[in-house]
């Protein structure tokens, strides 16, 4: 077992490395040049040089890659080009903010999506299961903006007036001290990628109360109760913990769009900006990050699987 | 006086929805320390009845009349608790795959105890646990907690099925169904796992249904027999009765279908197939394929006449079975092979990897010979036939086709060596592509091989006439055709590129034997008329009887006996082979 | 459950792999046929036809029935309904009807053509990595691996913050993006057949790869292919919306149903139809396409259960 983790982490750390490559290379396909677009109009050629020197513009393509791999890796991720303050400075807050929600989303969806696949996935066939699939099949397809400007409607502006429909926080203040300012986004993510774990769930556990060893368990006359908690479930979660880190890593690009919606003051809100004013250190930063984040969720999902399979745990090779 | 420990009367299982049923009119009693063999072919429902005595019918099914009895009580009368008492307490099920039949999350330990908690839980801790202990002993499994402590994937397919023989006999059950629990196991694991159960139900005095379409298999084990066929029991006697003075036209056909190890008679097959639930008719549903069949046969189904006491079978012809000619016992067709070579292997010394899986092979096959390649599974035997056709090229040493040294990879080949050699795969379903017609599949290969002007739909016709398939079945899918049927298509298909040497491997192993009768007559025919040469792989020792000049026995990678069938089923001279004959199942061999 | 289950799944849920459609499927000639067909007799399927051919009616013939042009301003910004304008003035006092019925052709036409390039790339590509098994399928997994780091969304904006909104890139990037997941997918569909001894029996009589890749391998992958050729057209249309929706894709004055959503997002709360008009469009193609690539999904498992019997 421990060669495949070895393994996992060493595929893992390559992956990120030809992301760095890639991300870096976005820069150098700016048209124009980097210092000359900092500058705008206060560009004249001794300042044009002058920044071009500051940036390591005039360094080798594979001296400017070292240069800034090294600061990412060491934590300093260059500065704005909007606002020439240290990225790392300008993302702290919001890396927290944005955190919180992905958290709380995720605290509330995967529970509630399991519990739901395994509750539809027993009554199967009868009327709440379809009513419940056709609900799962309508949300996973809608845009999650969609979702979001739906719940702005619904609960904001024209038919209730319960949460704002704006996240407005005081500078220096935390998304978790006005909760109210969270629930619409977290609950956007939340029917966002609940319909997908669900429908897993209830697909593997049936799938698994029409195996074998479940048909085994009830001719040995063991309670129902047993059979699905002790041998259904162990079986049947091991997909849905596949989906489960696969929609987290999705959550690294759903904060994008949702957080512009609600203008919640986290690191997606903060690329969309970016990507606006052609900040490319902040880009490169966020991209490095969201990438980092679904490179590290996938390896945690590997592992999860790895752990809960005892045929993977216990493999000699 | 003893009372029957399971009766069944009358049951019908059917389908939901349609009036269609799975089986119907099944009756039959067994006795404490009695074993029935259930037997019947693919379809005939025998599984359906040994799960209808743990009251479970498949999802989709349901009971439609009759009733279940274990020790005097209607299983229709016992409510949810009670139904789950009697899983496992009275009534305990032996799976046929216990690879899937236990939980691949759960320790061993633990499966085998929540039986006896479920059950015996009036029992203190202590004596569970002794009760654990004592169950894996009888079955000689360690009952050390390092064992406990493993998971099922942990164990050989032997172990798991005498976990699973130990979980059915913890709570010391009334009655034991056994769903052909041998299947995939090789023949000394079999044999071993027989015993075992034989000796459990001996010592514990428990009433067992022994489901299988092993007939000799049951010859072994059976105190009392029922033959089953599209979901109706056609005859049931003792032993002795089924095996020695069948009445049935069908169970006389299936006895003559069973490849006999001694080699006293030949195989022959039952044309046609069993309907299926739905399709079947008003009258006998044999009727169609039987060679007494009148006109009273199709006026209604026939009633059960009893012969001797306890001796049943539902058929008007009964009587006049034994008038039947019995086939003269001839063996392999003696074809004069030539002493020139078609097929030559020397040296041969294959891997897959860093494994090493055969060791020096020599072998040789004359032209117009069937040479059988016997071994169990693990032998050597399958990878040595791919080495053969080209499938395999991780190996040392040579292939020749007459004269010429093959190249390892069949890519590399030239046209003619890989025309020359054609393989025929096991597995029926998985050989031919579903998304083709037979015609297109057959057709592709005649395009490759004799790229031509006639006529293609005429040319694949004939390639269809020459497996006895009617020339309509171009049309058809796979999914269309029984396995009977597709095996013949994977056949006709090698036959189309005009081959001088034929790869049968285990052509037959996944049909049912009076299916498996049939191609085994085909392919006798078809090697005079076609003056082909076979390597015909199998595990199964009585079926080469049938087809093969010469054999080779092999284990773990190496031929340890080589020579004429007769002779090395007689008088072997290698133990392993010894072994293996000692340990194969036969239906003479048990009277 | 396969790697490719487990990709299709999170895609469609699982609870399609294990309903197949009712008695009576047929298996066609062409193998695709008889899988649209038999979706076609389901509710569900006919449900999202209806629905996506009304949303395609309203994206290809709006612009011939609207009442004013998509760029003239006809009334005070944020005004509601009137006669002249059904449901208001958008928030720079332009019709919202005649911009909603203009908008539709851009999210159609990109998210048609991403989808379609996206799609014919990755099934090559998963087929080839599939039965060559060895460095090869490596590379190609790898690679894809880098490619699927990233989320969709944020690739999208990568692209734009170096090279700007121009329309071709965000087909293209959107394209990148299906490549790898509908690769890991088909990929995964295809190891199941690889392994079947027909694809053997092909080798022994030594058949081109080519030939087996496509002529043997790919007729028994239709059944996924099928899917996630409906999948992605459904994540197609919702990822150029959403860089619309960013202010990313068609740029303004032209009109286009993500464009509006942005531009009239602040005024929500005053003119809501600027706002609920696009959204429904969106919701209700993406809701159909979905609808659709589920009754596909259904049939085409009922067929593959048959034929591998």
């Amino acid at each position: 077992m421990r060669k495949l983790i070895w393994r996992r982490l060493a595929l893992g750390l390559l992956t990120l490395w030809l992301i760095s490559l890639i991300v870096f290379a976005a820069v150098l396909a700016l048209p124009g040049d980097a210092a000359t677009a900092i500058l705008g109009r206060e560009a004249t050629p001794d300042r044009v040089a002058a920044l071009r020197d500051q940036l390591n513009l005039n360094d080798s393509v594979i001296s400017q890659y070292l240069q800034w791999i090294g600061g990412v890796l060491t934590g300093s991720f260059g500065e704005s080009a909007a606002t020439q303050q240290p990225v790392s400075e300008l993302l702290s807050e919001r890396v927290g903010n944005s955190l919180f929600l992905v958290l709380v989303a995720s605290a509330v969806a995967i529970p509630l999506s399991i519990a739901l696949g395994v509750w539809m996935a027993m009554r199967r066939d009868r009327a709440v299961d379809h009513v419940a699939s056709t609900t799962t099949l309508v949300l996973a397809a809608l845009p999650e903006f969609v979702i979001g400007i739906g719940l702005v409607l619904l609960f904001a502006t024209s038919v209730f007036h319960w949460f704002p429909a704006v996240s407005l926080l005081a500078p220096g203040q935390r998304a978790w001290e006005v909760p109210d300012v969270v629930v619409l986004p977290a609950a956007t993510l939340v029917l966002a990628v609940t319909p997908y774990i669900s429908r897993i769930m209830r697909g593997s556990t049936i799938e698994v109360l029409e195996s074998e060893y479940v048909t085994m368990a009830r001719l040995k006359g063991l309670s129902e109760r047993t059979v699905i908690w002790r041998h259904a479930v162990p079986n049947a979660i091991v997909p849905a913990i596949q989906v489960a880190a696969l929609q987290l890593a999705w959550m690294a690009g759903g904060i994008v769009v949702v957080e512009f919606v609600f203008s919640y003051p986290g690191i997606g809100a903060a690329l969309v900006d970016a990507v606006a004013n052609q900040d490319m250190p902040v880009v490169q930063t966020v991209t490095m990050l969201a990438a980092g984040v679904y490179v590290l969720m996938n390896l945690i999902a590997d592992l999860a699987t790895i752990l809960v399979t005892p045929k993977l745990r216990t493999a000699a090779r | 006086m003893s009372a029957s420990a399971v009766e069944v009367r009358d049951l019908r299982v059917e389908l939901v929805g349609r009036d269609a049923d799975i089986v119907d009119e099944i009756s039959l009693e067994i006795r404490p320390g009695e074993v029935l063999g259930l037997v019947g072919e693919s379809g005939s429902g025998k599984t359906t009845v040994g799960m209808a005595l743990l009251g479970h019918v498949r999802r989709g099914g349901r009971v439609g009349a009759g009733a279940v009895l274990i020790d005097g009580r209607d299983l229709a009368q016992l409510d949810d608790a009670g139904l789950r008492g009697l899983r496992g307490g009275t009534v305990a099920y032996i799976p046929q795959d216990p690879g899937t039949s236990l939980n691949p999350a759960l320790r061993l330990r633990l499966q085998l105890r929540e039986m006896l908690d479920a059950h015996l839980g009036s029992q203190s801790e202590a004596d569970r646990d002794a009760r654990l202990r004592e169950s894996l002993e009888e079955v000689a499994l360690p009952s050390d907690d390092g064992f406990l402590a493993r998971y099922p994937h942990q164990l050989s397919g032997g172990q798991q099925q005498r976990v699973a023989i130990a979980m059915a006999f913890a709570c010391r059950p009334n009655v034991i169904v056994c769903d052909e629990p041998t299947t995939g196991l090789d023949v000394t694991t079999q044999a071993r796992v027989l015993e075992t159960v034989r000796d459990l139900c001996r010592s514990h005095n428990v009433a067992a249904l022994y489901v299988s379409h092993d007939l000799a298999v049951v010859a072994e084990l059976a105190d009392r027999v029922a033959v089953m066929y599209a979901g109706r029991i056609v005859e049931a006697g003792t032993r002795d009765q089924l095996f020695y003075a069948a009445r049935h036209p069908y169970t006389r056909r299936l006895l003559r279908a069973v490849p006999d190890l001694q080699g006293k008679r030949a195989v022959v097959g039952i044309p046609g197939f069993a309907p299926l639930p739905g399709k079947r008719p008003e009258w006998c549903f044999f009727e169609p394929r039987c060679p007494l069949a009148t006109d009273v046969c199709r006026s209604a189904f026939p009633p059960a006449f009893e012969f001797e006491p306890d001796h049943r079978a539902r058929c008007y012809h009964a009587d006049e079975a034994p008038r039947e000619v019995p086939v003269e016992g001839a063996t392999a067709v003696r074809v004069e092979h030539e002493p020139e070579l078609a097929l030559a292997i020397r040296g041969l010394d294959a891997h897959y990897g860093a494994r090493a899986t055969l060791f020096g092979i020599d072998l040789e096959v004359h032209r117009h010979e069937c040479l059988a390649l016997v071994g169990e599974s693990g032998s050597g035997k399958t990878t040595l036939a791919r080495c053969v056709a080209g499938l395999h090229k991780d190996y040392t040493g040579s292939v020749c086709l007459g004269d010429d040294v093959l190249p390892p990879a069949a890519r590399s080949r030239s046209d003619g060596a890989r025309k020359q050699i054609q393989y025929v795969f096991q597995n029926p379903y998985a050989s031919l592509n579903p998304r083709r017609t037979v015609g297109q599949t057959v057709a592709r290969q005649l395009e490759l091989f004799f790229p031509g002007h006639r006529d293609m739909g005429e040319r694949v016709a004939e390639c269809l006439e020459r497996v006895a398939l009617s020339a309509s079945a171009a049309a058809a899918y796979p999914d269309e055709l029984s396995g009977g049927e597709r095996q013949r298509v994977a056949i006709a298909r090698a036959l189309a590129a005009e081959p001088a040497v034929m790869v049968c491997d285990e052509i037959t192993s996944a049909l049912d034997v009076s299916v498996q009768a049939a191609i085994i007559d085909l392919l006798r025919e078809l090697r005079t008329s076609m003056g082909l040469s076979l390597l015909f792989i199998t595990h199964n020792l009585a079926l080469i009887r049938t087809i093969a000049d010469r054999v080779a026995v092999m284990t773990e990678g190496r031929i340890v006996e080589l020579g004429p069938t007769a002779q090395v089923l007689e008088r072997p001279n290698a133990p392993y082979t010894q072994q293996l004959l000692a340990n194969t199942p036969s239906i003479a061999a048990a009277g | 459950m396969s790697d490719h289950m487990i990709d299709t799944a999170v895609d469609l849920g699982l609870e399609a792999a294990v309903e197949p459609v009712g008695p009576g499927a047929i298996l066609q000639r062409r193998p695709w046929l008889g899988i649209l067909r038999n979706a076609l007799r389901l509710a569900r399927t006919k449900i999202g036809v209806a629905i996506v051919a009304l949303i395609v009616a309203i994206a290809l013939f709006g612009p011939l029935v609207a009442p004013h042009s998509p760029t003239e301003f006809i009334a005070a910004p944020n005004s509601g309904p009137s006669a002249d304008a059904l449901f208001g003035a958008d928030a720079l006092g332009r019709d919202v009807f005649s911009r909603f019925l203009n908008g539709g052709l851009s999210v159609l036409w990109m998210a048609a053509a991403a989808t379609l390039i996206g799609v014919v790339s990755g099934v090559g590509i998963g087929l080839v990595a599939a039965y060559s098994r060895g460095w090869l399928d490596d590379v190609l997994m790898r690679g894809s691996d880098v490619v699927l780091a990233f989320p969709q969304i944020i690739l999208a904006l990568l692209a734009v913050s170096a090279l700007g909104p121009k329309l071709w890139l965000i087909v293209i990037v959107v394209a990148v993006g299906h490549i790898p997941r509908v690769a890991r997918v088909m990929r995964g569909a295809a190891q199941e057949v690889v392994e079947r001894d027909f694809i053997k029996a092909a080798e022994a009589v030594g058949e081109k790869r080519s030939r087996i890749v496509f002529g043997e391998l790919l007729p028994n992958v239709t059944s996924p292919l099928l899917v996630e050729l409906g999948l992605r057209m459904t994540y197609s249309i919702a990822l150029v919306a959403a860089v619309s929706f960013l202010g990313f894709g068609i740029q303004p004055p032209a009109s286009d149903w993500g464009l509006m959503i942005y531009e009239n997002r602040l005024s929500i709360s005053v003119q809501v139809w600027s706002v609920l008009l696009p959204i429904l469009a969106i919701g209700l193609l993406t809701v159909g396409t979905n609808l659709i690539t589920d009754g596909i999904a259904r049939a085409a498992i009922g067929i593959d259960r048959r034929s591998t019997r």
